[in-house]
């Protein structure tokens, strides 16, 4: 917390304070710790001069803006129409036996989170999917384990 | 006119620009009003979902008596099956930021926001890199504008221009009243133009070769051509540009694997056009959504499950803002799901329609004001299908 | 610049309206109703709910009337078929996701959801019931308002409250899609969270998704035990209100046949709040004139301004967002506290009473005083004020008992504290108190009778977010010889949403103003969350205005010239212990 507390102080420093900077530094956040604490948005709404009710707000709008930990990976697989035409069940089924976890859970060493988005614009090589900010296309079950092993081995 | 398959068009990938924004250079010694009487003649529209006469956007924008003015390049792709404008700036994005200076210069402003879509952070350094190469040309040619990218935390709503301009401000991407239109009241209450990525590359290809040439393209309604993000059942899944008013028997000739039944058009909030349809229908802004998605369907494809993951896709992004969609969106999820299993007779898909186009004409943005599209195209030409 | 004039038609009858109205103002304008839900007077439009919808020529979308400019030649109809089928949907889509067990609701009668569905003959349901089972879990957490999620129409009037007119943002909207929803910071209970308890967001509900918490059930419960002695006072923003709920408009003779009716109630002693506000008044100036001395004997200690602190929910206010005017604040009792203080001592000990069988019920405008009824420290240990319940809550009791009011004899206050000043009831309304403080003021620092033209500080009344005054003393009694023909400047707080505003203007210590009056409610009192609703500015300074006149009529002006409250001074507060019982502990 500490180290959110002076990141957020920084920032600030930087950049101001005007409401603009709201979606910036909570994205900022988010890269650091992998998802938005209650005390992350207090400090928020402390410098910025926000209410914490407006902050969470403007915070759980957005996919990415995560208000719930998430674990060091998070693995999204697109679920809309192109990639469930490919066979996306699939690899959501082999991902979720893979690491024992169903969509929205994180694994139990924190390293992964498996949930599912919306089109992640990758339709002509579909099924996608993005760990972090990582894309994979043109999955196959093999390959997604590959991938995942890989992570591990990280 | 010639069919897609012997003409070969690349306005937009083709590299014509050279590396030193030769095309910028020349345009910006010519008068705006002059550009933006070009770029209304040669009858661009938007090429996001909307399609707006984009001389028309930059007239009003230029009109408005401002200190202040932004350009903003909406690069929150978030449409079904739509992809292009990733592979634009991945491939030519001189000819996006191109574009963007040419408008700012066209209505006085020397700010340019660039709204990337959260899933495409890969390419925020490569497109950074672009940038300050291109702000190094720019200050040759004494010109004032420089380009920031603001990234998107994820929302489809967030494509609307004045969602995108209230997510830019620091706020949940909620549409705004209008009027006033962005172009005259937007980022911080000052004009501004919201264009998409496609646009901009258009509109600098329509400088580069001018309006005349462009006009050769397309039907007097919806000139020149456009990127199609292809998907789905086809032998050919890629971007594909074609020249406006093809019709869509010849697109399916063209991309799709035998048998298709179905094209959706314009993605989650377009239209879906049944295969008796296809002879007289041409893609183009006559009627059809524009964001330039193709999605083909065969016969082994249940039409239910494609209207069934539209419906839950609006449902959960709707923003929540206004009661038609907020609403409107889950119960017509909720509706074709109980007829489906028996629990409501099959009449009350007439309840269905009827909410829809309500939803129609009361939503406060083009979400809700979509829903309709895929809604009545889908029941209506494969009622069977979603009855049963 | 003068605006120009626009001319449009509504349904065909031509109107002619001021540039930048809306076609709502258009509307009302010639006397046209249009259904609204999330337009509310008093906030920003939002232009959210779509109720309002109507159909604009040449436009193929219904647009809302609330938030759309008129434009010259405008043509609106508000009554076509394309308008009602649009505007019954909206009502059935809102009543889906609603719990409509409107029997059971403590709006049943007065929601602004049920008349719509009224109105426009919404029958069975035709759609899924959308109401999330945890929804229908109020949240009963807070001492003065519950939740209820599941009554929720999103119509975010509680949001604009909260932030735009008290700066306090407890709610906001949060999620998007189907899982959106009007809610607190990460959905925590709000006692949890920061809420002032001012009640401002159950006045502007247009349904029962936030109310304030009934405890009429416990008085009735009170009144029926035959031991207890149930002593009542209600306010002058109560008595002037009331009428809204019950039918009836205030007049000269409503003060008196509202004793009638509590009397009836079973109250078995109805006081005068004026009273004890006098001595509020009384007491407020003189821990005022003390700084003012303290100020000028020590001038390194800033203990200026003095800021009053009526108000439990501005000492709520203050403790989180302005710590830094927490040392300046009054340690006055407010006038509710000082009643029950003084009920279970002075009145107790004049009737052989013993206090532990009295029960004390405050009517207040306010939802904010129910929590002031949970801190304590009176004498013997017994609370102050046992139940504090609202206007809205005190019709309730008097439409349930079949009462009418307009049919009973007037009847009195009790004799022992039953006189009050003008003074006292201009505390009711913003800038009153600081006029009713500068009435006894001037005379105990001058020792002069109050000159007439001092009565009504105009200054001090209106709109204003900021109001302020200065006066200054020609002649000063001995002792006071540092006030001689200084400027006192007051500056009066109308509604918290004006207090983080004026006070982070000056660094700490640099305020210029001697006494500031903060009143959390726009209008004042009169403008409490409990009273009755609708609720609008405009309402309020009608109500106000009643104050006013109130004030002008009294025989008695100042505070400090009621005889009671003389006689209660000599007797009873010269002892100091008695005296201390008036000070917060």
């Amino acid at each position: 917390m500490p180290e959110i507390k002076s990141l957020i102080q920084e920032y600030a420093v930087l950049h101001g304070t005007a409401r603009n900077n709201l979606l910036p530094l909570l994205q900022e956040i988010v890269r650091q710790e992998n998802y938005l604490s209650e005390d992350s948005l207090l400090e928020v709404a402390k410098t910025l001069n926000l209410s914490p009710a407006d902050v969470y707000g403007t915070a759980s709008f957005y996919n990415y803006l995560e208000t719930v930990p998430r674990g060091k990976y998070v693995i999204r697989l697109c679920r809309n129409i192109s990639c469930m035409m490919q066979s996306q069940a699939e690899i959501l089924s082999t991902v979720s036996s893979l690491l024992k976890i169903k969509v929205g859970e994180t694994t139990s060493d924190k390293n992964f989170t498996l949930l599912q988005v919306n089109c992640l614009g990758w339709c002509y090589k579909a099924p996608a999917m993005m760990i972090n900010n990582e894309v994979f296309t043109e999955l196959t079950p093999q390959k997604v384990i590959q991938i995942i092993k890989e992570y591990k081995e990280k | 006119m010639e069919s897609p398959n012997q003409k070969r068009i690349d306005l937009i990938f083709s590299n014509y620009t050279s590396s030193k924004y030769k095309v910028l250079e020349r345009t910006l010694q010519r008068p705006p009003d002059e550009l933006i009487s070009e770029l209304m003649d040669s009858g661009l529209k938007g090429r996001g979902n909307v399609g707006f006469p984009t001389g028309m956007k930059w007239k009003f924008a230029r009109r408005e008596d401002a200190g202040t003015k932004y350009v903003i390049c909406n690069a929150n792709e978030s449409e079904t099956g739509t992809f292009k404008d990733r592979e634009i700036l991945e491939l030519v994005p001189r000819k996006v930021l191109s574009g963007m200076a040419i408008c700012g210069y066209c209505i006085g402003s020397k700010k340019g926001i660039i709204y990337l879509r959260h899933e495409y952070s890969y390419l925020k350094e490569h497109l950074q890199n672009e940038i300050s190469i291109f702000q190094e040309f720019v200050k040759q040619f004494n010109h004032d504008f420089t380009i920031e990218i603001f990234s998107g935390s994820g929302s489809y709503v967030s494509g609307e221009e004045s969602s995108l301009i209230e997510s830019i401000e620091g706020f949940r991407a909620e549409p705004r009243n209008k009027p006033p239109f962005p172009v005259i009241k937007g980022l911080y209450g000052c004009p501004t133009v919201v264009n998409n990525v496609e646009t901009f590359a258009t509109a600098q290809v329509i400088f580069r070769i001018g309006a005349e040439e462009f006009l050769k393209l397309g039907t007097s309604y919806s000139s020149g051509s456009k990127l199609f993000s292809i998907s789905g059942d086809t032998k050919n899944p890629g971007i594909h540009e074609l020249e406006l008013g093809t019709t869509i028997e010849d697109v399916v000739k063209e991309f799709g694997d035998k048998n298709i039944k179905s094209v959706q058009v314009g993605g989650a909030s377009g239209y879906c056009i049944p295969q008796k349809l296809f002879a007289e229908t041409v893609i183009g802004y006559e009627g059809l959504t524009t964001g330039g998605s193709m999605i083909f369907f065969n016969n082994s494809r249940s039409m239910y499950k494609v209207l069934h993951e539209y419906l839950r896709f609006f449902a959960e992004e709707s923003c929540g803002l206004c009661t038609p969609c907020r609403v409107g969106t889950q119960q017509l999820l909720l509706g074709i799901e109980a007829v489906k299993r028996g629990e409501m007779p099959v009449g009350y898909i007439d309840v269905l329609k009827k909410l829809a186009l309500s939803m129609k004409i009361s939503s406060k943005c083009g979400l809700g004001q979509s829903v309709a599209n895929p809604f009545i195209s889908i029941l209506d030409n494969f009622k069977e299908e979603i009855l049963y | 610049m003068e605006k120009s004039q626009i001319s449009l038609t509504i349904n065909d009858i031509p109107v002619t309206v001021e540039e930048g109205s809306t076609i709502l103002d258009a509307a009302h304008k010639i006397n046209l109703h249009i259904p609204t839900l999330c337009y509310h007077p008093d906030l920003k439009v939002a232009g959210n709910c779509r109720v309002c919808v109507v159909e604009l020529k040449g436009n193929k979308e219904l647009v809302t009337a609330c938030s759309t400019a008129v434009t010259e030649g405008m043509v609106i109809f508000t009554n076509s078929s394309k308008v009602r089928t649009a505007r019954k949907t909206i009502v059935e889509l809102l009543l889906s996701e609603h719990n409509a067990d409107c029997t059971k609701c403590y709006r049943n009668g007065n929601c602004e959801l049920q008349w719509l569905a009224s109105e426009y003959r919404i029958g069975d349901h035709v759609y899924h019931d959308l109401v999330r089972a945890e929804d229908r879990l109020a949240d009963s957490s807070s001492f003065s308002i519950i939740k209820d999620d599941s009554r929720c129409v999103r119509c975010q009037r509680c949001v604009r409250t909260c932030s735009d007119l008290q700066d306090v943002g407890t709610f906001a909207v949060v999620k998007k899609g189907k899982k959106q929803k009007v809610s607190t910071f990460f959905g925590k209970p709000i006692k949890d969270v920061f809420c002032i308890d001012c009640g401002q967001c159950t006045s502007r509900c247009p349904t029962a998704a936030l109310i304030e918490k009934p405890l009429f059930e416990d008085v009735w419960d009170a009144i029926s035990e035959p031991e207890k002695h149930v002593v009542i006072s209600t306010t002058p923003s109560v008595r002037v209100a009331i009428g809204e709920e019950l039918g009836f408009e205030y007049n000269k003779h409503s003060d008196s046949k509202i004793i009638a009716a509590l009397k009836l109630l079973g109250f078995d002693a109805v006081v005068d709040s004026g009273f004890f506000a006098d001595i509020y008044i009384v007491e407020l100036c003189t821990e005022f004139m003390l700084k003012m001395k303290q100020a000028n004997e020590d001038a390194g200690n800033k203990v200026l301004p003095f800021v009053t602190s009526c108000s439990p929910a501005w000492k709520k206010f203050v403790k989180t967002k302005l710590p830094q005017v927490g040392r300046l604040l009054s340690s006055s009792k407010s006038s509710r506290q000082i009643f029950g203080t003084l009920i279970k001592t002075y009145y107790a000990d004049q009737n052989a009473l013993d206090p532990k069988d009295i029960i004390t019920v405050t009517v207040t405008p306010c939802t904010a005083a129910k929590i002031e009824t949970t801190n304590s420290r009176p004498p013997e240990g017994l609370t102050d004020v046992d139940f504090s319940i609202t206007t809205r809550e005190l019709a309730r009791m008097i439409r349930q008992s079949g009462i009418d009011i307009e049919r009973l004899e007037p009847a009195d206050y009790e004799p022992l504290m039953s006189t009050h000043s003008g003074a006292s009831v201009l505390t009711e309304a913003s800038g009153g108190t600081t006029e009713a403080v500068i009435r006894t003021l001037t005379e105990l620092v001058t020792g002069n009778e109050l000159n007439p033209d001092m009565l009504k500080n105009m200054a001090l009344r209106g709109e204003n977010g900021i109001k302020e005054t200065v006066i200054k003393f020609s002649e000063v009694k001995y002792g006071w010889e540092f006030l001689k023909d200084k400027e006192i400047r007051f500056a009066v707080i109308n509604g918290s949403g004006h207090a983080a505003e004026f006070f982070n203007r000056f660094s700490d210590g640099e305020n210029p103003y001697h006494f500031v009056e903060v009143m959390v409610c726009h209008g004042g009192c009169i403008g409490g969350g409990g009273q009755p609703i609708p609720v609008s500015f405009e309402l309020i300074k009608a109500r106000a205005s009643i104050l006013y006149s109130l004030d002008e009529l009294s025989m008695v002006k100042k505070a400090h010239e009621n005889d009671y409250l003389n006689r209660i001074y000599r007797e009873f507060l010269s002892k100091e212990e008695n005296k201390e019982a008036l000070r917060m502990p």
